[in-house]
């Protein structure tokens, strides 16, 4: 499957500054894996050490918050996107 | 023969006349918005946009709450100081503008940070609170204190061309912002405050967001963000929403809260985390 991933600001210098890029898989944990293939570093602030999703960036498939479907088992669908989203803080 | 109380001044008539006559507004929304109270979090980039409207717009008692003085490399997007004030107090500063564009209603400046030992006392005469502070322990502690409280809290947090706003409404299983994000980052895992710069416009579009979804707050019209978090990307000029759920297991507005005591966390990028 093949999928669009919206990358938030403090991601973009490991995908050459593109905001949006594709990524194949089946579910989430491949398609970060797959990102991970394509642009080297990019997950490493997404996953934790343990291999599960840190809990202060959030990861959506389409509209919805990944805890509420599978987590990294979360199946995706040809065209979803999934949009990688970081706490921020600034005002 | 009772006398009745009219419900606007001649000066209101005039001075709202724009929302009187707005569907979904009228004189009875405008009424709401003079009788209620709202404070705003931080005099900067998103304060300024929302204390600007709000006054404006004529709520009756508008609180402003910063801690800084007004630096030159501020200008470039806190709209509510002007070049004559750099050195002032913020809160001197954004209290006079404020004054300035409507001196018929109440304005009450907060020179102080905010911590757990003053952040009650602060709020609690207000209705709604609207978080347009720079960082994480003060947005933690105000996500705190309002679902302690039960006063609403408009949302909102930028970063470079990047904004995020929502709305969030203790009780009645609606999620807080612990429900989004349960604690804060690490110190150094995510970028804060003024790390990387941000797009002077950014806060403008957020805050505006916010000042919005405060008036509909009071005046109970239209649809706000509650359950929905609203990204905007200035670069690529994308609006997006996603869902924000309610969290059983959210530490603080949970079924079973492990938070029930206000949290003064860690200094960020020299903000001091206690009172000194």
């Amino acid at each position: 499957m093949s999928v669009t991933v919206k990358l938030p600001t403090i991601l973009r210098k490991h995908a050459a500054g593109e905001a949006r890029v594709g990524a194949d898989g089946d579910t989430l944990r491949d398609v970060l894996g797959d990102l991970e293939a394509r642009y080297p570093g990019i997950t490493k602030n997404v996953l934790a050490e343990d291999g599960g999703l840190h809990r202060f960036i959030n990861v959506y498939v389409n509209d919805e918050d990944v805890r509420y479907l599978g987590s990294l088992e979360t199946e995706v669908k040809e065209g979803d996107t999934v949009s990688i989203l970081p706490a921020v803080a600034g005002g | 023969m009772t006398e009745r109380k009219p419900m606007f001044t001649e000066e209101q008539v005039q001075r709202y006349s724009r929302h009187i006559i707005l569907p979904n507004v009228g004189g009875a929304g405008q009424r709401k918005l003079l009788d209620a109270s709202v404070l705003v979090i931080g005099a900067g980039g998103l304060g300024s946009p929302v204390a600007m409207y709000l006054a404006a717009a004529g709520i009756g008692k508008l609180g402003i709450v910063d801690f800084d003085r007004v630096d030159v490399t501020n200008l470039q997007r806190q709209i509510l100081h002007t070049t004559p004030d750099v050195g002032r107090s913020k809160v001197e500063s954004a209290v006079e503008h404020l004054r300035a564009i409507n001196p018929t209603i109440d304005i009450v400046g907060h020179d102080t940070l905010l911590f757990s030992t003053n952040v009650f006392d602060v709020m609690e005469p207000y209705d709604v609170v609207i978080d347009g502070t720079d960082n994480f322990p003060v947005r933690y502690l105000v996500n705190d204190a309002t679902q302690f409280m039960g006063k609403p809290l408009v949302y909102g947090s930028i970063y470079q061309f990047e904004g995020q706003a929502t709305v969030f409404l203790p009780g009645k299983e609606a999620p807080c912002y612990r429900c989004l994000f349960p604690a804060p980052p690490p110190p150094g895992t995510v970028p804060s405050c003024a790390e990387g710069g941000v797009f002077g416009v950014l806060p403008g579009v957020i805050g505006a967001i916010q000042a919005t979804e405060a008036i509909k707050l009071i005046t109970g019209e239209g649809e706000t963000l509650v359950g929905r978090l609203l990204l905007y990307d200035a670069l690529h000029m994308d609006f997006q929403e996603v869902k924000i759920r309610w969290d059983a297991d959210c530490p603080v507005c949970g079924k079973e809260p492990t938070i029930t005591e206000l949290i003064d966390y860690e200094a960020f990028c020299g903000v001091p985390a206690r009172p000194e």
